[in-house]
């Protein structure tokens, strides 16, 4: 275990760019499976008007309540860096700045996070 | 222990896909690349007007049931808003899965596989929702009994 565990030459680079793709893609996959489920869930009122009202109550539940943050923090994470990964892509100073608008990203993923955590949970526990 | 070794792009073998002398899948993955960006900027819109209209605004989650759903597809806006962000969620989405799928699935059967079940999924998914959003009844009558809300005529 000394210095030589570390790769010679590997491609990846770490930091704000590789950690930023990572991200990208795990919320990316999250979101999809959710899509998949939500779909479903609501195709449940073409069943009948009791069917869906049974499964939308437990997505009223607390633990579906901390899960809907989870979601939601993910849906808004990948929408910020995505809007990131256009600039980067299409606005000339994009790649010199992708650093400071993956803070920018983060920075606003928390102020976007806090206060919808605030009004959900409020949604979710004020009955 | 040995270290992985990490060989630089195109110093070997080009996975056919990528390479770039043949032109029998055209700019297929230059149009995917596109359509992601796209497709994405509009989704943003989409999608937060969505989680401000159900989530946020009025008593949130604690308002949605069947009367809700009803009450946003009487408006042919909000069809045609969840229509949209169904088919470009579902596409944007299936082209996600589909790269990650090539980035990490080394062998041809595997990718096959994996490939065939997201888009078989992904055409069940999309035909299933387009067909709620379309032959959604606000006032059903299942086994002879009229479904009872303010909004429905008195049986």
């Amino acid at each position: 275990m000394s210095k030589t565990l570390v790769p010679a030459g590997t491609l990846y680079r770490g930091r704000e760019g590789q950690w930023s793709w990572v991200a990208h893609r795990i919320t990316g996959v999250v979101i999809f499976f959710f899509l998949l489920v939500h779909v479903l869930d609501t195709s449940l009122v073409r069943v009948s008007p009791e069917a869906y009202d049974a499964v939308i109550a437990s997505y009223k539940n607390p633990i579906m309540g901390l899960g809907e943050l989870g979601l939601v923090a993910a849906i808004v994470f990948h929408a910020f860096n995505g809007i990131r990964v256009i600039l980067v892509d299409f606005w000339k100073k994009g790649p010199r700045y992708h650093r400071q608008m993956l803070w920018s990203v983060v920075g606003l993923w928390a102020v976007v996070m806090i206060a919808f955590s605030i009004r959900h949970l409020m949604h979710v526990f004020g009955g | 222990m040995a270290t992985p070794t990490i060989e630089s792009p195109r110093s070997g073998r080009v996975s056919p896909g990528y390479s770039r002398s043949s032109a029998s899948r055209g700019n297929f993955e230059m149009i995917a690349w596109l359509f992601m960006r796209l497709s994405g900027a509009l989704l943003v819109v989409l999608i937060f007007t969505h989680l401000w209209v159900n989530l946020v605004s009025g008593d949130g989650i604690s308002a949605i049931d069947f009367g809700f759903v009803a009450g946003k597809w009487a408006d042919p806006l909000w069809q045609i808003w969840d229509l949209t962000m169904l088919w470009l969620a579902m596409l944007h989405g299936t082209n996600g899965i589909r790269v990650i799928i090539n980035d990490y699935a080394e062998k041809n059967s595997t990718r096959m596989w994996l490939k065939g079940v997201l888009y078989t999924s992904t055409v069940v998914i999309v035909v299933l929702g387009t067909l709620v959003i379309f032959t959604f009844d606000p006032c059903p009558v299942i086994d002879g009994v009229a479904h009872v809300a303010d909004y429905c005529p008195a049986t």
